[in-house]
Order: structure tokens, then sequence, then C-alpha cells
């Protein structure tokens, strides 16, 4: 009798660990790989809005100027025979791609933005300067790497491979962890506690955070707003190339799919208080995490979970996979409605 | 006269331009560009009513325009009964669902405004009508979708002359307008600009993936034209007379009788495309001369005084008692309702609609490239803006050919950096956009031809 029990709670806890594992592999690791990535570029998305006060509509545009670098640094370091084992090359090529942006981003404020800064224009006209940088950023992306789809991953693919797990636990599902998720998720990790420190600690950081509060008090006191501008476009560089180099890296660099991810990155930046970094920041994850949970078909966790006379029918999925993108957008527009200054109150950095 | 030089030199060397284009590389070219300027006009109307007039940001152009395109689909497409058989009741019965779902809701809202738990009951019944809707539907979907997959698998249109659908478009892409203007309008301007940019995404993804209604990513193609066909014109012997009288200079020249013959097939081949095309040109110039007059008698009249006062000092406008929500609303709705028409008119164009083809980069950036460049608040400009800009467009790559192999004239054919850049030409057309963008806001603000106030 307690032999027959055993078997029945140990199957029980088999289904139950099977379950997790499923939501574990196919929600939560690339949910959080992608979320750490829209991150990324929501916190600059958000900077810039709190500190040079415009929607920045170059924004996936320039993440995929970084990565273009950084590929082509990749492309070079691997012709001299330079590498990282099993760590992907771009690690080293992303500093390199960093600098270039940082350069191409401090031109164009100086030759674009800075005019209408000066003459204290309106938002609206800033944003609509920044789709003319967009459409130059583009034809320079294209022009020098060309609109193909393009991989530079190298090193070892899989830190867990899915076939491996399953021999070590005895389960039926896989779980598979990529390299280029944990690498992601330690980047995000590591440049975001400084981005942190930096606003938070620095002296610098912390005069940026008194000008996006109220400029006028700022300039006061004393407060040099060339210099808050100039660094505000340097951490935008800096995290527009990361999040942009890591994103390639998982899964593959498209000129024209980092121009569409614009899109979740402004819902990211939106929903999480335009302005406000950190709410920007789990913004990335609140996007990400929604469009994965709710286009996830979870027929098999509850075959798992349910006794084998309930198994449902259906995919029971909740909107088909099409709808990713509209998801996050659909988010967006409930927040705006009803809490237009983001859930975590944004415009005060 | 002497107040319009500008208007009509400007317009002139436009002309002049896509004349140019038919005398260099051909009359079926230069009229194709005619037809796309002449619709990017139309919709650079109705950006420039929604920016120019009220100062409204609208990234949402491409979504009006797909709208649109699906009018003209659902408005011209022969019907398919097997389908609606299979499932037209049910869908009906959805849409009932919905407005009553609408109705049922506006009503909790209006009256009971003081009911303590009312946003549950909201929530409540937008939880259980869209459970109700997913049932429905989801049996029905899949039996359309069935119904002959390669050819059909879609409920069809009404199959009825497709120049209707520019009035169905209209009220298709004023609807949505109406819907999120209600939602939309209260943000503040660069907010409003990406929540509609985002929307019209939304609307996209819908289109492209119901595919019932719309056949998505499949496209549908074949739709009925309301001028003639290139064959049926062929056959017809008033038309050969015509070519024949047309190029009797040319055709007198050639002595022998079968070669005669021969060119003449020839001539009439051409003379075909060029013939529909120039009706396409007609009927599109009809209508932006008839926007246009409607347009500028708005502009000018009170009601326009009214919008330019809203928009250059909202607080002042707003005191005289004037309702600015109301106004901005109307003018969301009217803007975007004359995108609608151009996008029916682009797909009339086309003979078929692809969803897939639907992207903000052309549809949504490139008209507000055309409204900024050409000038903002003035008609004239925002059309000679559609004009010059979808012509750069299209005759970037020429350019930029030229420019390439002129600067770089010193180097080898077989050189890399050269080969490199000739086969990157179509890109170069972002950066020609881009670049003139800039330097229109930086040096011209207010555009090519910029607005003008009548002073009464």
């Amino acid at each position: 009798m307690t032999k027959e029990l055993e078997a029945l709670f140990w199957e029980l806890k088999m289904d139950l660990l099977n379950a997790i594992i499923l939501l574990l592999n196919y929600i939560f690791v690339p949910a959080l790989s992608y979320g750490s990535q829209l991150a990324l570029g929501a916190i600059f998305v958000s900077l810039i809005y709190g500190i040079l006060r415009f929607a920045y509509f170059t924004a996936g545009d320039l993440m995929s100027f970084g990565t273009m670098f950084t590929i082509l640094f990749t492309w070079y370091f691997q012709s001299l025979g330079i590498g990282l084992g099993f760590l992907p090359t771009a690690l080293i090529a992303i500093p390199f791609g960093i600098i270039v942006t940082i350069f191409y981003v401090l031109l164009k404020d100086k030759l674009v933005f800075s005019y209408y800064r000066t003459k204290k224009s309106p938002p609206v006209m800033l944003a609509m300067v920044s789709i003319g940088t967009m459409f130059v950023t583009q034809a320079i992306v294209r022009i020098i790497i060309g609109p193909f789809d393009r991989r530079f991953f190298d090193g070892e693919k899989f830190i867990i491979k899915a076939n491996e797990f399953k021999e070590m636990t005895g389960l039926n599902e896989g779980l598979a962890i990529k390299s280029t998720q944990v690498i992601t998720l330690f980047v995000t990790i590591i440049v975001v506690s400084i981005l942190f420190w930096f606003l938070n600690k620095t002296k610098t950081g912390k005069s940026m955070r008194a000008y996006s509060d109220n400029e006028d008090l700022a300039l006061l006191s004393g407060i040099d707003p060339k210099k808050v501008v100039m660094t505000t476009w340097v951490i935008a560089a800096i995290l527009a190339t990361i999040g942009g180099a890591l994103y390639g890296l998982d899964k593959s660099f498209k000129p024209f799919t980092y121009f569409n991810n614009m899109l979740p990155i402004f819902a990211a930046a939106i929903v999480g208080g335009i302005g406000n970094p950190f709410g920007a920041f789990l913004g990335g994850y609140v996007i990400a995490f929604s469009e994965i949970l709710l286009t996830y078909a979870y027929k098999k966790f509850f075959i798992y979970l349910l006794p084998e006379n309930l198994e449902p029918e259906g995919l029971l999925q909740l909107l088909s996979t099409d709808y990713k993108f509209a998801v996050s957008f659909s988010i967006l527009v409930v927040v705006l409605l009803f809490r237009p200054s983001g859930i975590f109150k944004g415009k005060v950095l | 006269m002497r107040n319009n030089l500008d208007i009509i030199a400007a317009y002139s060397i436009m002309l002049g331009l896509i004349i140019l284009v038919g005398f260099l590389q051909s009359w079926s070219i230069a009229l194709s560009i005619l037809c796309l300027c002449l619709i990017s006009a139309v919709m650079t109307i109705g950006a420039n009513i929604q920016w120019g007039y009220a100062g409204l940001i609208n990234f949402g152009i491409m979504g009006y325009t797909a709208l649109g395109g699906l009018a003209a689909v659902l408005v011209s497409a022969p019907p398919v009964e097997e389908a609606w058989r299979a499932g037209g009741l049910n869908i009906l019965l959805c849409a009932f669902i919905i407005f009553s779902m609408i109705f049922i809701i506006r009503l909790i809202i209006k009256k009971f405004s003081k009911l303590k738990n009312r946003n549950y009951i909201i929530a409540a019944i937008i939880i259980v009508g869209l459970i109700l809707l997913r049932l429905i539907s989801a049996p029905a979907i899949e039996s359309i979708e069935a119904v002959n997959p390669a050819t059909t698998g879609f409920l069809g249109g009404m199959g009825l002359p497709i120049i209707f659908s520019w009035i169905v478009g209209a009220f298709f892409a004023g609807g949505l307008a109406y819907v999120i203007g209600k939602i939309a309008l209260g943000l503040r301007a660069d907010y409003l600009a990406i929540a509609t940019l985002l929307i019209s995404e939304i609307v996209i993804a819908v289109i492209k993936h119901e595919d019932w209604l719309s056949r998505g990513v499949k496209n549908v193609i074949g739709l009925k034209r309301p001028v003639p066909y290139e064959i049926d014109l062929q056959g017809k012997e008033w038309f050969i007379n015509l070519v024949q009288k047309f190029h009797q200079g040319s055709l007198n020249l050639i002595s022998d009788n079968l070669e005669k013959q021969q060119a003449l097939k020839q001539l009439v081949i051409e003379s075909s495309t060029v013939f529909v095309k120039l009706c396409f040109a007609g009927l599109f110039t009809a209508v932006v001369i008839v926007l246009l007059i409607i347009t500028q008698k708005a502009l000018y009249s009170p009601w326009g005084r009214m919008m330019r006062a809203i928009r250059d000092n909202e607080e002042a406008a707003n005191a005289m008692g004037k309702n600015v929500v109301k106004q901005h609303l109307l003018i969301f709705v009217l803007g975007s309702a004359i995108v609608g028409i151009a996008g029916a008119m682009l797909v009339t164009y086309d003979g078929l609609f692809t969803p897939g083809s639907y992207r903000p980069m052309r549809y949504t950036f490139l008209i507000w490239v055309m409204v900024i460049v050409g000038g903002s608040g003035n008609n004239f400009g925002a059309i000679l803006g559609g004009f010059a800009v979808w012509f750069l467009w299209i005759e970037a790559a020429p350019i930029a050919l030229f420019l390439i192999n002129f600067f770089t004239s010193g180097l080898e054919e077989t050189n890399a950096l050269k080969v490199h850049l000739i086969d990157s030409i179509p890109y170069f057309r972002f950066l020609m956009m881009g670049v003139g963008l800039l330097l229109i806001m930086r040096y011209k603000p207010k555009g090519i031809l910029p607005e003008k106030i009548k002073r009464v």
C-alpha cells in the first residue's frame, strides 16, 4: 500500500518538475534574455528622453550601427586569429564598436542636435530631426554591411544541452541554456549596476539627475549642460552597442529587425515610466515576459499537471505568436491610458 | 498672381522633371511615377490637415493606408459563397457580440457612473465576451480558411466596382481614427506619435494574420480595375486607329508594308500601357483636385482660422470658448479618412493587396518627410512635397549611380570599393531622404512652400 502511494507521489512530483522545466525552458529563460536586451535599449531611450527631452526615433538604428561595427571588428579579429576560446569573439570587439558609436553620436549631436538645443526648439521638432538621422543611420548601415541576415556567433553554443539535461535528471523535459543567454544576463547585470552606481553616486551622475529634474535650477547651481548632454550621448552609445550586440549574438543581425525593435523598446521605456531608467529597465522585462507568456501554447504544460482524463484538446494559446508585437503595444496603450506616467512614475530621473 | 509665383514655378519644375523622365527613360515610367506622386499627394494632404492645420502628430499613416487597401479588397473582390456558408453566420454573430459588448460597456459608463465596482463589472464583461468570441469564431475561421485555400480561403468582398472602395476606405480609416482619437488624443505630442505608431503596427498585425478577412500574407491578387485592360485595348479598332494617327509621321517613313504592320503592333502594345496609366493619372488627378479645393476652402474658412488658433495657442483658443478636444478629434478623423482614400487608390492602382508590404518606413516616415519638406500648413506645399520626395525616392538610384561613377571615376572598374558602392545603390535613397530632411529642417524649417496666412 505504502509502496503504491509512494510511486504515485513520485509520478506526481515528476510531472510537476517536468511542467516547471517546460516553463523554464520555453518561457523564463528566453524571456529573461530578450527582456535584458530590450531593457538596455529602453534605458538609453529613457535617459535621452529625460535629459535631452525628446523621443529618440533613431534608437533601433543606433543599436544596429553599434552592432555593425562590433561585427566588423569581430571579423577582423577572427582573420587575425584572435579569439576567446569558448566565449564569442564579439566580446572583445564590443569595446571597439562602442568607441566608433560614441564618435558617431557625438558627431551627430554636434552637426544636428546641438543647433536645435541651443535654439530651444519644441520636443516635436527634435523628434522629427531624429527621424532624419534615422534615415541616415539606416542608409549608412545598409551601405556598409548590407541588409542581409548575419550571424557572428562563435565559440561554445550551449551551456546545458537539452539531451544532457534529460540524461542528468531523468526528466522528460529538457532544459537548454544557450551561452548567449547567460552572457546576456551577466553583461546586463554588470552594465546596469555600473550605470545605476554612476547615476546615484558620482558627481556627474547626480548632476545628470538634477538636470533632468529641473533644467533651470540645475543651470543655476552651476551644472555644465554641455557635459551632461555629452555624458548622456556616451551612455546611450555604450548601451546601444552592448544591447544590439547581445541581441545579434543571441538571434542574428538584420538591420530591418533592429529598426522594428525600436517599437518594443519604446513600449518598455514608456511602460516603465519614460525618463526613469530604473523603470525602463524593469519595463523591458515586463514587455518581454508578457509577449512570451501570452503567446505560448500551454497544452503540454497542462498535460503534465492535469489528470489524464482532463487533458486539454486545443493548444491553449491565448494569442497566436503572430501577435507577439501586438501584445506589447496593447500593454503600452493600456498603460498610456490609465497611468500615463508609467508603472514606475516616470519623468523623475 | 504674383503671390503665387513660387507655387507656379515649383510645380512647373516638378512637371518638367517628370516630362524629362518621359523623354530620357520612358513614358511608362514617367506616368507610373506621376500616378504614385498623385497618391502620395493625397496622403500628404491628409497628414498635412492633421499636422499643418492642427499640430497633431499622427505616425499611424501606415495603418490607415492599409485599412484603405482592405476596403478595396472588401468592396471589389468577388464574394466566396462557399466560405460564407461555412462560417459566415458565426462571423456575423461575433460582430453582433462585439457591438453589444461596446454598447453595454458604454451604457455602464454613462448611466452607472456612481457604481463602486464598476471597473470590475466592465472587466468581467470584456473577459466573458472574449471567451465567447473565441469559442464562436475559432471553428468558423478554421472552416472558412479551409475553403479552397490556394485561391480563396477568405470571405471575399462584395464584388462591387473598386471605385466605391475609395469612399469606403475613407470611412474605415475615419472610423479607426475616431476610436484611436477617443483614447489617445489626450496624450502629449510625442506620446501621441509613439502611440499612433504602435497602434498602426497592431492594425497591420491584424490584417496580416486574420486570413479569413484579408487572406493575410497570401495576398489578394487580380482586383478589378476601373480602367480598361491593356489586352482589351490592343484588340480595339478605335485604339489602333488612334495610335496610327498619333504616330503617322514615324510610320510613314517605313516603306515596307509588313514592317509597317510590325512597327504598328509594337506601338500599340507600348501605347496601351501608357494609355492605361494615363487613365489612372486622370482619375487620381481628379481626386487630388477635388480634395485640394475642399481643403483650401476649409483652410481659409472661419473653421480653418479656428484650427490655426488652436494649433498656435491651445489655452487661448480654449479660453475663447472653442472646444479644443472636439476639434482635435474631428480633424484627426478627417485627415485619417483622406489617408484611407489614398490607401484604397494605391490598391486600385496595383490591382493587388499585399499586407506584408506595409512598412512604417515607406508608409509613415516617408509621408512625414513629404509633408515637412513640402511645407506644412500649406496644401500646395504638401502636395509638392509628395511629388518631389516620391520623385527623388524613385530616381535616387540613377542619381546615386551617376554620383558614384563621377566620384570614383579615378578607380578601376573592378575596384572593391566601387563594386561595393554600386551594389548598395538602392540604399542611397535612405541617405538622400535623411540628408534632405535634415537640411530642410535646418535651413528652411517651414518647407519649400511655407504656410501663407491671408489677412482678411
